[in-house]
């Protein structure tokens, strides 16, 4: 255990934090109504029920939610501090990126044993991000692609035209259906990541998702 | 060809190129079809094309007065199953639409014709009235090593769609087939078969899939040309939008079961003999576009959905390969076995990864690890 003094720093500003809240209700809720959607069990009593109705319903706005969230934190990255800056997202772009993304690996696989301290994102969480953030988009580009189809020649409709030239209907709900088990695969590495780190590297990972602080035995540049 | 063959073909065509003289209206009225029944089929095409049924009396005066268009029907790799459907068609019947609204010069199923003489009639259609012929083609054309799977009369269907397609005012498309290659354009359509537009691009298609076509579509097509002049709008299938603009599942009868949550969860259970949403049956009235649940076949019987089966998907694009299976509601993952649906496989790759992970959990836990060097830090 550490006892060295550690300094507290502020890496991850309010809307980091709140898009990265929003997406993680949005993809539970966007999961469980979306799974149901799909395998639909007999809940209705009546056909004046709206059993499937409200199901939808609560899927396409929290579906609405969550493609806004994710537009907003890639504007985010463009307009935040460092941490948060588009950069962060391309570790293999530099020559330190690279440096930090291979020690981290090394202690991944049980290679090396001292943890690698950093501040802002780990650089191999980042790069998982980046393949994360094609999964979303794809995710929304096929989920309103079909949620358009029930108005044909609608202005939603005609700018996802091109979604139709590359998938067939059926190959669109395929896909979406892989996507979410993709995401779920990633929320199971992302929380087993966050707590390793959190009780290897004494730095308040977890809770740093909630105040924004992490703590360092370096002070910042 | 002897001279008796020679004289009754000439009387035929001579009686169809007598016959365009006349309005539709006053063919139909010599017919002993009466004003009444006139207005009635009027006015079921103005509801064919999604008309406001003011347009009804605009659409029984240019009947009256426009003439008749020759029209041409060609099959290719069919199974003449549009023409079953066209002459199955109880209002308008067959002999309102075929023999009198139109001029069907040459159809090889129901035509009196025969051989040479039929060849011949053909011929002269297409020489005689270039460009403002109609045709309709049933069928695939199979373009592989130049088209040899298929002829008809010595000629490759390849060589005919070219020809007849090409010189037409316009050509509509009936069926799947014909449309976008349908069965025989599945994998691994050995004849390399297609659509009409596909081997013949330069040529007006309307496409009209449907397996088979809703022959209340096909007429209404032909007479908002007669009434327009032009052909109908098309989406980006080139199907006419008033018949193909509206998804199957939006205006299903059964619709407000989905909305509630009610399924036929097997075959003759008790939602399905209550008729139940086919949802979870594996219908794909969702991603499918047409007019089925308002048109409805055979003179506005029935149609699957509404006798209890779910729909095939029969009038979208390459459906046969896309649709399947028939009674799921996702495809088959290529590679995988036939009975591994993707959320089967999403599973295992989730738990794979939960596993994977508590290995490594474990592994860390037991693990005695060193403070970072000062070479590790950031900051």
């Amino acid at each position: 255990m550490s006892e060295q003094c550690k300094f507290k720093n502020y890496i991850w500003e309010l809307p980091v934090r709140w898009c990265h809240w929003i997406n993680v209700i949005c993809i539970v809720v966007l999961s469980v109504t979306g799974f149901f959607i799909g395998t639909p069990f007999s809940f209705g009593r009546s056909a004046s029920d709206f059993t499937m109705g409200w199901i939808r319903f609560i899927h396409f706005t929290a579906a609405y939610l969550f493609a806004v969230s994710v537009i907003s934190r890639v504007i985010w990255s463009f307009i935040g501090n460092k941490y948060s800056g588009w950069k962060e997202f391309f570790p293999l772009a530099t020559a330190r990126g690279r440096h930090k993304l291979l020690r981290m690996l090394r202690y991944y696989l049980l290679i090396d044993k001292d943890v690698p301290e950093t501040v802002g994102h780990n650089p191999l969480a980042t790069t998982a991000y980046i393949a994360l953030f094609c999964i979303y988009s794809t995710m929304v580009l096929t989920g309103f692609a079909l949620y358009a189809e029930h108005a044909p020649s609608s202005p939603m409709h005609r700018a996802l035209g091109f979604m139709y030239a590359l998938f067939s209907d059926q190959g669109m709900r395929l896909t979406h259906h892989f996507g979410m088990w993709l995401i779920v695969g990633f929320v199971i590495n992302h929380i087993y990541s966050a707590w390793l780190m959190d009780i290897k590297e004494h730095g308040s990972e977890i809770s740093s998702m909630f105040c924004g602080y992490k703590f360092t035995v370096k002070k910042e540049d | 060809m002897n001279n008796q063959d020679d004289g009754a073909e000439n009387s035929l065509l001579e009686h169809n190129c007598a016959m365009r003289e006349y309005s539709v209206g006053e063919i139909l009225r010599e017919r002993g079809v009466s004003r009444r029944d006139f207005l009635k089929f009027c006015s079921a095409m103005t509801a064919a094309m999604a008309l406001p049924v003011t347009f009804a009396p605009k659409v029984a005066q240019a009947l009256d007065e426009v003439k008749r268009p020759p029209l041409v029907w060609l099959e290719f790799q069919d199974c003449a199953g549009d023409t079953e459907a066209l002459l199955r068609s109880a209002n308008p019947t067959v002999g309102e639409i075929v023999l009198d609204i139109l001029s069907v010069d040459y159809h090889e199923t129901i035509m009196a014709a025969a051989g040479h003489q039929a060849e011949a009639a053909l011929e002269k259609t297409i020489t005689d009235y270039r460009g403002k012929y109609l045709c309709v083609v049933e069928g695939s054309i199979p373009m592989r090593d130049g088209g040899v799977y298929g002829c008809v009369g010595g000629k490759s269907h390849l060589y005919r769609a070219r020809q007849v397609c090409g010189g037409a005012l316009a050509t509509i498309a009936v069926g799947t087939c014909a449309s976008f290659g349908g069965i025989p354009a599945a994998v691994p359509n050995p004849t390399g078969a297609v659509g009409v537009k596909e081997a013949v691009p330069g040529a007006t298609v309307i496409n009209l899939p449907g397996c088979p076509v809703n022959a209340d579509n096909l007429t209404a097509t032909v007479v908002h040309y007669l009434v327009f002049g032009k052909i109908p709008a098309l989406d980006g299938h080139g199907r006419p939008l008033f018949a193909y603009g509206k998804r199957i599942h939006d205006n299903c009868e059964r619709r407000p079961h989905f909305d509630a949550g009610q399924y036929v969860e097997q075959w003759g259970d008790d939602g399905h003999r209550k008729g139940f949403c086919l949802y979870r049956m594996g219908c794909k009235g969702p991603a499918t576009f047409h007019n089925c649940p308002t048109q409805r076949y055979n003179d506005k019987t029935s149609w699957p959905v509404g006798s209890g089966h779910g729909c095939a998907g029969c009038s979208e694009p390459a459906f046969w390969d896309t649709m399947g299976p028939l009674y799921k509601r996702l495809p088959n993952v290529p590679g995988f076995g036939i009975e591994h649906t993707a959320d089967k496989i999403g599973i295992g790759l989730a738990a794979g990864a939960a596993a994977a992970f508590a290995v490594h959990g474990a592994l860390n836990a037991i693990r005695r690890d060193k403070e970072p060097s000062d070479e590790n830090r950031e900051g």
